[in-house]
């Protein structure tokens, strides 16, 4: 391979964010009908190593060739002219457009302007890569995966020859994500060049045929994924040994008892769609709960229900104070519902959206909830310190210190802040949502962990996953939602991931029910 | 090809020599203005424009007291401000509680001992002002209604009211103004302290700048309110009542823009007209926002700002310029000191690589 001539050299990259050194002297090569992931941890600069390839940022030093010669890319569309294409983690459509009409917008093209030309243009790409689009479908009729596609399609429509992808899979179903990986080896089979950007190893061993890993925004090394095994990867992802086994300590079951008991729960939203339809289970101590669905299919709206958060049409929640006593929750005060030790660790996509103030520092976000406690006028921000610096030792927080703004964080680490947070608050519910969202091996470890143990101390943990190898191997009950209806609940041990996906997709898994 | 970087953080000291070194270039670019459009001699001008804010001790106490008046309003938008809730009707607020404090004087003057008039005409002023910041907090926590022209509007509002009364308090008939209330009994006038009869309201204003900072910084309220301006879904998420803070922090942010209106007409003007605020209600804004909401800070441009304004008057003075030519150095001068944040924030950083780069292209 290595007398081959790179489509893409970079030399020497380096960029920083202030004094967050993001990329430090990368230098790599890509080649011509190759798929590359670019692998690392979160805050790894990886991200950021793509985008000055695609344009959106400059670098401080350093030299990107193509095919050669040595180029500087200002803008995205300098990108374009060099035939590098990015497909970034949120999509750039416009909702009310056709996909076709989505392909060509921003398009300078001579002539006159004829649709009906490009749909057929579109159509051509779809079918000789095999993408399943419909080019004259409105976007917001599409579910997220088409959405993907059409992104994919429009790169490829303006010429792209190299295809940057910022972690494709982290929406999709287990189905979807075979679709995609087909679709892109097809793209390598007609000589384009495909780089990946992901911390999922299966994927990395499934699809790539190199793999170059970066850490802490310096490159450590390259792997012919062949050759390569999951542990190897690992190791120079995280820089040491760590274990890929996630632990299920079996539930105690001594004082199992139910906490959380949720009857023919229905919600909808403000425009008046159904989010949840009719759903009804148990949670119990000392167990976690797995939630599993498309995104979408009710999973925040079910969490928010529980923590106070989301009006409810018809229903009940149940909360088991002991065995004797029962609270309802619906109606109740968000306050009160955490208060009696319900606490929702929700992450959302921008992740800073709820439960933590990005301009505040690590100390201030701790005392969020706490504040209020005591009858002085002035807030006690000693605790809250306390607890920062322990969230930051215990949970490995890289941060500059605790009075760094939280949104100068690199997303993982806002994470565990969030986390670390709610678990502090001694929870006997623990509703969690994306824990792992984003985050890398390393550290998705960690979380695990800590839910295991907030497990092991009787709390009934509620955890609305992705990642379904995760929801297999970490909860001891699944319950599938699908478009707001429980399509089943199954038992995590025994289950499979095509089981899970076939109810993800179909209200009771086909022909299982 | 210029890109703009983001800097790696600066040493406190450097950031404040930077921002000294760019004042003594504005100074420069001013005085080189000033004699290509005047032919004056620029030293002399800074000279006149520090004889006019320092010249004696009369000048040194006027500055004082107008710094402490513009303060006060600064200080009282903040907490709404903090809140990214842009308090615009401060000039209105002023108003209401200078109005209110007047009404006191002029209806309760003969009727009340000093002591018990001073304190009606205190909380009077405080409630109008709160009352005036409150109706527009109360649409935009109820009905999320916009707040800038909620709050621009209601000063309209104020005018026209004090409009209204100033005629009917009229006195002499047919005057049109006021006059001064109480000339003879000083009812209702702030007392005299320190043998200085601005010294009051310089030290009730540094008590409260000293207040302020405790209270954005330390108290809970505080910090509920910089919570519910970051982000409103965070705050409902942990519970905070978010439309109780919005009317709570205007409330009180009213209530000291009538504290300041009430400090205008008793302790300084002892009249009311419909003009007693003076603008300050929107040069607090300037404040405000020069000193990144920082109450400490804010002393220092409330000064600045107060410097240049006496100083570009006494320069139109003595030397016979139009009063703009001050306010030209006064933005000037501004201008310089905002830039110089981004500069401070970031750095320009101009890349050769980009044309050897081209130049390498051409080549091939």
């Amino acid at each position: 391979m290595s007398e081959k001539q790179p489509a893409v050299s970079l030399r020497n990259i380096s960029k920083s964010f202030g004094p967050i050194q993001a990329n430090n002297n990368v230098s790599l090569d890509i080649y011509r009908g190759e798929i590359l992931a670019l692998l690392g941890e979160n805050g790894s600069g990886k991200t950021t190593l793509m985008n000055m390839l695609s344009g959106i940022y400059y670098p401080d030093s350093g030299q990107i060739s193509i095919d050669g010669k040595p180029v500087s890319i200002g803008s995205p569309r300098d990108a374009f002219e060099y035939g590098i294409g990015m497909i970034h983690q949120h999509f750039k459509l416009v909702n009310v457009f056709t996909a076709t009409q989505n392909i060509v917008l921003g398009l300078k093209e001579k002539g006159r302007f004829d649709l009906a030309a490009a749909a057929e243009k579109v159509k051509q790409i779809c079918d000789d890569y095999g993408f399943d689009v419909d080019p004259n479908q409105k976007v917001y009729d599409m579910s997220v995966s088409q959405k993907q596609t059409v992104e994919i399609v429009k790169q490829l429509y303006r010429g792209a020859e190299i295809l940057i992808l910022d972690e494709p899979t982290a929406v999709l179903t287990p189905q979807e994500t075979d679709k995609l990986f087909a679709v892109l080896r097809n793209m390598r089979d007609d000589g384009k060049t495909v780089v990946i950007i992901t911390h999922k190893l299966n994927e990395v061993k499934d699809i790539s045929d190199r793999v170059v890993v970066l850490r802490k925004g310096e490159y450590v090394g390259e792997l012919v994924t062949s050759e390569a095994t999951t542990q190897e990867m690992t190791n120079m992802m995280v820089g040491r040994q760590i274990l890929l086994n996630i632990d299920r300590p079996d539930p105690e079951m001594k004082y199992r008892m139910e906490r959380i008991r949720v009857k023919n729960l229905t919600v909808k939203n403000r425009e008046g769609v159904t989010k949840l339809d009719d759903v009804s289970f148990v949670a119990y101590t000392g167990e976690i709960l797995g939630i599993a669905g498309i995104s979408g299919s009710g999973q925040k709206e079910l969490l928010e229900a529980i923590a106070g958060l989301q009006p409810v049409d018809s229903g009940s929640i149940e909360y088991n104070v002991d065995n004797e006593q029962v609270e309802q929750l619906i109606g109740m005060d968000p306050l009160k519902i955490a208060d009696m030790g319900v606490v929702l660790s929700f992450v959302p996509e921008d992740r800073l959206g709820m439960g933590l103030v990005g301009s505040m520092d690590l100390t201030d976000n701790m005392m969020l909830r706490s504040f209020r406690r005591g009858t002085s006028p002035l807030a006690d921000r000693k605790e809250p310190k306390h607890l920062a610096e322990l969230v930051v030792e215990e949970l490995e927080v890289s941060t500059p210190s605790v009075s760094t703004p939280v949104s100068k964080l690199s997303g993982g680490n806002v994470q565990k802040v969030l986390v670390g947070r709610e678990i502090a608050a001694a929870p006997t519910v623990l509703l969690s949502a994306y824990a792992v969202r984003g985050l890398d091996v390393n550290s998705s470890y960690v979380i695990y962990d800590l839910l295991n143990r907030q497990k092991g101390n009787g709390v009934a943990v509620i955890y609305v996953g992705e990642d379904l190898d995760v929801l297999l191997e970490l909860c001891d009950r699944i319950l599938v939602l699908c478009g707001g209806k429980v399509s089943g609940i199954v038992d995590g041990r025994t289950t499979t991931k095509n089981e899970v996906g076939l109810m993800m997709t179909k209200l009771g898994g086909g022909e299982d029910q | 090809m210029i890109h703009v970087v983001k800097r790696k953080d600066m040493p406190l000291v450097q950031a404040l020599a930077i921002r000294f070194g760019i004042i003594v270039f504005a100074l420069v670019v001013c005085g080189v203005i000033t004699a290509l459009a005047t032919g004056l001699n620029p030293i002399a001008v800074y000279g006149t424009m520090i004889q006019g804010s320092f010249g004696s001790p009369r000048k040194v106490w006027i500055l004082l007291q107008q710094v402490a008046l513009l303060l006060c309003v600064s200080l009282a938008l903040t907490p709404a401000f903090r809140m990214k809730f842009w308090n615009l009707g401060g000039e209105g607020q002023v108003l209401a509680g200078g109005f209110a404090a007047a009404a006191c004087m002029i209806c309760l003057g003969d009727k009340l001992p000093n002591a018990a008039l001073l304190a009606v005409m205190f909380v009077a002023s405080i409630a109008a002002g709160a009352l005036w910041a409150a109706i527009p907090a109360f649409f935009k926590a109820k009905f999320n209604t916009n707040e800038t022209l909620f709050t621009l509007m209601m000063n309209y509002v104020a005018i026209q009211i004090v409009a209204y009364f100033v005629i009917v308090w009229e006195n002499p008939k047919g005057s049109g103004t006021i006059g001064i209330i109480n000339q003879k009994s000083e009812a209702g006038w702030l007392p005299v302290v320190g043998g200085n009869k601005y010294m009051l309201i310089v030290i009730l204003v540094a008590l409260l700048t000293i207040a302020m900072y405790v209270y954005l910084n330390y108290s809970k309220h505080g910090y509920e309110l910089a919570v519910v301006g970051e982000s409103p879904s965070t705050a409902r998420y942990v519970g905070i009542k978010v439309d109780r803070v919005i009317v709570r922090t205007l409330i009180l942010s009213g209530a000291i823009c009538g504290f300041a209106g009430m400090l205008l007409v008793a302790g300084s003007a002892h009249t009311l007209t419909t003009s007693i605020a003076a603008g300050r209600g929107f040069t607090a804004v300037m404040v405000a926002w020069l000193a990144k909401f920082n109450p400490a800070v804010m002393v220092g441009s409330s000064f600045l700002l107060e410097f240049m304004g006496s100083g570009a008057g006494e320069i139109a003075t003595t030397y016979g310029l139009n009063q703009s030519f001050g306010d030209i150095l006064a933005g000037i001068i501004l201008f310089f000191i905002i830039g110089t944040e981004f500069f401070i924030t970031y750095r320009i950083v101009f890349s050769k690589k980009q044309k050897a780069s081209e130049k390498e292209q051409g080549n091939v």
